[in-house]
């Protein structure tokens, strides 16, 4: 089995705020991360590749230090990364990531699965997955959170929604979006850290993937964001409620019913 | 790619609402979006139009005229009875190729989240996820959509200028619900399975389980009760569900809590979970990670429970209750029934 792992280096979360000057979005000198939902999906590409063997790449879009994504990925596994990463790209939304990251699985050749987490923990938008697969053309599952049984033509997963889970048989070439509950990614050991360390790294521009000038970037993308806003704050104070909890009871459940919430 | 001009988009007209329903009844969320398009279709001139693809579908497009649609636009097929993506998107593909709407919005659920973008690239449309408001800009009449991204650390609004339709998820909860009104008038219009569509799906929904164990999802609750470390166990679960029947709640859990095995994956708030938001969150013993804050803080009334009252959730509560949750909560539930 050929899986292909998409992930995305995000910048850890409490590291974001606007600048108040400038009101544009503080990203430089940022702690940079896996996104967490794209460990799962490492992990469960390497589950597979155990089960059933074949090979496992990682790829990633993004500027050049995204490089240290696919590192983290190698040190965990994986056979090798491929970093999509280009100037043509900038300014992607997710239809043109999509697409981009479509044309390099398209490249790889003879791929059977492509795995992404469930969403990125900067866009949040889970939009990414599912544009891949319709860029394929390839049926896809998402918020995946098992995957019970697998052949050479299909796949049998779980996948979660809010009211419960479905299970799903799915033709090979597929396109799933994994969810935490699907495993417990493998801590990496620090020799195979070093060796990732050392690993070669191969770098794809949108030529070598045969990206359509005209669908990638920002003229390739239909969206535009207008402005960025800090959210706005949360009215009122804290009410500090330290008594008994009696007294606390009927503070609160007297809150509540004023209100009717209880 | 072509790029649309503007006698393109002059085609195109209408708000779409893609209605959720399950067990033939409608979500929530579609009655939040309908309201939302009556608004945006006042704002263009235009119609609110709800699209019902399922098998026995016919039934609910009263409903939704109900609810303030002016068309129900209904494909009502057995073929489509589970949500198959690949099936439903190329469906909702062809009627956006006939009917030409120019807004097009979801709700953001784990159905509309995997729809939708596969839409988007067929149509070749701007797509903007979980988007907590929608208004039509009044100098060009383009949909702004605001979102919040990184987390809830910052809120963007987006626009698509030339593509049509423009497309939205929408956050369930954000927006309010229309009041039904039973005399309203409106047309339905009936498409057939498009033939091109009628292909050998490449997936089939083997089993459908719903969790009726545990009463109501996250996703539905207007009063959500969350569990972390300071439970100490599976039972200290027992007490947020007894807590949870009695008003009427649903409960969480933080992400310490899952990964002990206190409770199942499917309750977990915060970043790797679900995003909520409630008109209540309470947070029994959660101290409140930055991981666990940006999947609830936008909920109306937050109650922090925990011993230690320098908690980061204690900081962001509207209540910060310093006590233990076992006291507490059993004399909070003394005070609900005693009234």
């Amino acid at each position: 089995m050929k899986i292909v792992v998409c992930i995305k280096q995000v910048p850890a979360t409490h590291e974001v705020s606007i600048d108040p000057e400038t009101k544009r979005l503080k990203r430089e000198s940022v702690e940079a991360e896996v996104n967490p939902f794209d460990l799962y999906a490492i992990e469960e590409g390497l589950r597979l590749r155990e089960r059933f063997g074949g090979e496992v790449v990682a790829l990633s879009m993004g500027p050049p230090q995204a490089q240290w994504a696919l590192r983290e990925a190698l040190s965990m596994g994986v056979d090798r990364g491929l970093l999509l990463s280009d100037k043509a790209f900038a300014g992607s939304d997710t239809w043109a990531t999509s697409y981009a990251l479509a044309r390099a699985v398209e490249t790889v050749g003879a791929v059977d699965l492509v795995l992404c987490g469930k969403q990125a923990i900067d866009g949040d938008t889970a939009q990414v997955g599912p544009g891949i697969a319709a860029h394929l053309g390839w049926p896809q599952a998402t918020y995946v959170s098992h995957v019970q049984d697998a052949g050479a033509k299909h796949l049998t997963v779980t996948r979660m929604n809010e009211d419960g889970h479905d299970v799903v048989q799915i033709d090979l070439p597929a396109v799933l979006t994994v969810v935490k509950d699907i495993n417990t990614p493998r801590v990496p050991k620090l020799r195979d850290c070093r060796t990732a360390l050392r690993a070669e790294v191969a770098v794809l521009t949108a030529d070598a993937v045969r990206a359509e000038p005209a669908r990638i970037g920002l003229d390739g993308s239909p969206t535009r964001v207008v402005k960025i806003n800090p959210p706005p704050p949360r009215g009122g104070k804290t009410l500090v409620l330290d008594g008994s909890p009696a007294e606390t009871a009927r503070r609160l459940v007297h809150e509540l019913r004023m209100k009717s919430l209880v | 790619m072509h790029t649309p001009t503007e006698t393109d988009r002059a085609q195109y007209r209408n708000v779409w609402v893609i209605a959720e329903h399950r067990d033939g009844k409608l979500k929530g969320v579609t009655f939040e979006l309908l309201g939302a398009a009556r608004r945006l279709a006042d704002a263009r001139q235009s119609e609110v139009w709800c699209v019902l693809l399922g098998s026995g579908v016919r039934a609910l497009a009263g409903e939704c005229i109900a609810r303030q649609a002016d068309v129900a636009l209904v494909m009502d097929d057995p073929r489509l009875a589970e949500f198959v993506d690949e099936l439903h998107a190329d469906a909702l593909t062809k009627l956006i190729e006939k009917h030409k709407p120019e807004i097009v919005v979801c709700g953001a659920t784990a159905r509309g989240r995997a729809l939708i973008p596969r839409v988007a690239v067929l149509t070749n449309s701007g797509l903007t996820a979980d988007c907590t408001g929608l208004d039509i800009d009044p100098e060009t009449g383009v949909l702004l959509q605001t979102r919040p991204a990184f987390g809830g650390n910052i809120i963007a609004t987006i626009k698509s200028v030339s593509h049509r339709p423009q497309m939205a998820t929408v956050r369930p909860r954000v927006m309010a619900e229309p009041e039904p009104q039973t005399a309203r008038k409106g047309r339905v219009i009936s498409e057939p399975l498009p033939t091109a569509v009628q292909h050998a799906a490449r997936m089939k929904v083997l089993q459908a389980i719903t969790n009726t164990a545990e009463g109501i999802h996250l996703a539905d609750a207007d009063f959500i009760i969350t569990g972390g470390r300071g439970l100490r166990g599976k039972k200290g679960f027992e007490l947020l569900r007894r807590f949870a029947h009695l008003v009427g709640g649903a409960v969480g859990a933080s992400r310490a809590a899952v990964d002990a095995g206190w409770i199942d994956y499917a309750h977990q708030v915060g970043q790797t979970g679900q995003t909520v938001q409630p008109k209540v969150y309470m947070a029994c013993g959660v101290s409140g990670q930055i991981q666990h804050l940006v999947g609830m803080q936008s909920s109306d009334i937050i109650i922090a429970v925990n011993k230690d009252p320098n908690a980061p959730l204690m900081k962001l509560a509207d209540f910060a209750v310093v006590g233990d949750v076992f006291e507490i909560l059993p004399a909070m539930m003394d005070e609900i029934r005693r009234v």
